[in-house]
């Protein structure tokens, strides 16, 4: 794959986006670098979501700029897929019919594999209603990869799995990447699992980046390690506001 | 074996009641509790249906209605499908169209019989425009609230995944209001029977409406009572059509 270190992969310069007259994004300026795995946490309501349905042009932005690649991003983003928490997956198609959606030609080869690649090609001709939560997201990734993108996105897409089925995906979604090197953005509200997956955390509150943490730790990441629960405690104690930590003191 | 015993004994329960019926009204007829001034035995309506059939008049009276329905229903269900559609998807066509529809819709089509007699007389196309009339709104009402509520994520989804146009109908909209529309197809299917039963007790030829009005002044009550149960039967089939297109196009829901 070719790299280019001078031009990032995506740079989002001073983005600005308001639903009306509540400002949810201020000015973010991001570069993320091509293969780079990036985790943006926050509280809810913090405009992590909205940023990447603005990276994804499922939404307009009001003001600044969004580049793929030096090019300045207009509509949808082709090369990008993205992946939602609720999976949308059609139910009337049947599994192998949803992840080969959209698709041309000689598709189900294709579709086939990608199901392979999740581990769920068994599952090919049922309905999805017949799919537990977290086949649901196998199947919805094995949909996103298809395509082969360039860029993955995923908006909290193990937040409603139970935390077996969480590990387990994680586990995949690294595999995944590791394998891939999509350049890919995950958002979510869990910082554990940012700190897991993530080259970089990035922590947005009113509209704002006000943390961008580099994780240096080798993979797979063992979250006993006491290096990952610093991290994780200095990024989860820049989240909850000062108030809060006065009342966690008074309890303790 | 036993497993097919019973399922055969399930098939053959709903008709149970009908048939105790029938049987009763035989009982009744023959022991002089029902005169048969007031209703024809269930062996006389039989007899009848023998006898017009042998002359051929019943078949044509039925090929005649069946041809009416069924024209009829492919027109008014073909444009209210065709509206739905159109009004569901464009804005500009709902804007314009959706209020004339919906007042159009609240004229009750039978209170047009008259205007519709001297418009076109009392041969067929009266009797298609009514049945088109009755059924169009039905289908329009349902094929247009299905595609409304067809979930704006999915659709949303289909679009981030390259879908347009219409492989964005095929595989997402339309599937999506295809429950809808069938709840709109089963219930035009009664409206259908209704309004021609009507038509042609009015103002016919032919028909099975006009077999019972013209055994009327004759006082053949049987004949009568013929083309009722004739009715009764071509409403249970036309449900049984809706029933299977429902299980054929729904599989997913089960």
């Amino acid at each position: 794959m070719k790299k280019d270190a001078r031009v990032p992969h995506i740079h989002l310069n001073q983005l600005k986006k308001s639903f009306d007259h509540t400002v949810v994004l201020d000015g973010i300026n991001l570069k993320v670098n091509q293969g780079e795995f990036i985790a943006i946490v926050g509280k809810s309501g913090c405009g992590k979501s909205t940023l990447l349905r603005l990276i994804a042009g499922l939404e307009h932005y009001n003001e600044g700029s969004i580049s793929i690649k030096d090019k300045e991003l207009a509509g949808l983003n082709t090369q990008a897929r993205i992946m939602f928490q609720d999976g949308r997956l059609l139910p009337w198609k049947r599994v192998l019919e949803n992840v080969g959606l959209g698709l041309k030609g000689d598709w189900r080869q294709t579709a086939i594999a990608a199901l392979r690649d999740v581990g769920l090609e068994g599952r090919m001709h049922d309905w999805p209603s017949k799919l537990s939560g977290g086949q649901k997201q196998r199947v919805a990734l094995a949909r996103a990869l298809v395509h082969k993108p360039e860029i993955l996105l995923l908006d909290e897409p193990l937040g409603a799995l139970d935390a077996l089925t969480r590990l387990e995906m994680q586990e995949l979604i690294e595999c995944i990447w590791e394998k891939e090197k999509i350049t890919t953005i995950l958002v979510t509200h869990d910082v554990e699992e940012a700190v897991a997956l993530a080259d970089r955390v990035i922590l947005i509150e009113d509209g704002k980046i006000v943390l961008s943490k580099n994780i240096n730790l080798s993979r797979p990441r063992q979250k006993t390690q006491q290096v990952f629960v610093n991290i994780s405690e200095e990024i989860l104690s820049r989240i909850v506001d000062p108030n809060e930590q006065n009342l966690r003191l008074i309890i303790k | 074996m036993q497993a097919r015993f019973k399922a055969g004994i399930r098939r053959m329960i709903p008709w149970a009641l009908p048939v105790l019926l029938l049987v009763l009204w035989q009982l009744f007829s023959w022991n002089g509790v029902i005169s048969d001034r007031i209703l024809p035995a269930p062996s006389d309506v039989f007899t009848a249906a023998i006898e017009l059939t042998s002359t051929g008049e019943l078949t044509d009276h039925i090929s005649i209605s069946l041809g009416r329905a069924t024209l009829g229903f492919l027109i008014g269900g073909l444009l209210g499908f065709f509206l739905g559609i159109m009004n569901g998807i464009f804005r500009f066509s709902d804007l314009l169209l959706d209020t004339s529809i919906q007042m159009l819709r609240n004229i009750p089509h039978l209170a047009l019989i008259p205007l519709v007699i001297l418009w076109f007389g009392i041969d067929e196309t009266s009797k298609i425009f009514l049945v088109a009339l009755g059924v169009l709104f039905p289908v329009y009402i349902n094929t247009y609230h299905g595609i409304k509520n067809v979930e704006g994520d999915l659709i949303e989804m289909g679009k981030a995944y390259g879908l347009r146009g219409s492989k964005l109908f095929f595989s997402v909209i339309f599937p999506g209001a295809l429950s809808s529309i069938l709840v709109g197809i089963r219930f035009s299917l009664g409206v259908m029977w209704l309004t021609l039963i009507v038509a042609e007790t009015i103002s016919a030829h032919s028909g099975i409406g006009y077999m019972a009005m013209n055994a009327r002044e004759f006082m053949q009550m049987d004949v009568i009572v013929l083309s009722i149960l004739i009715y009764a039967l071509f409403g249970k089939f036309s449900d049984m059509v809706a029933k299977y297109m429902e299980e054929k196009w729904l599989k997913w829901k089960t």
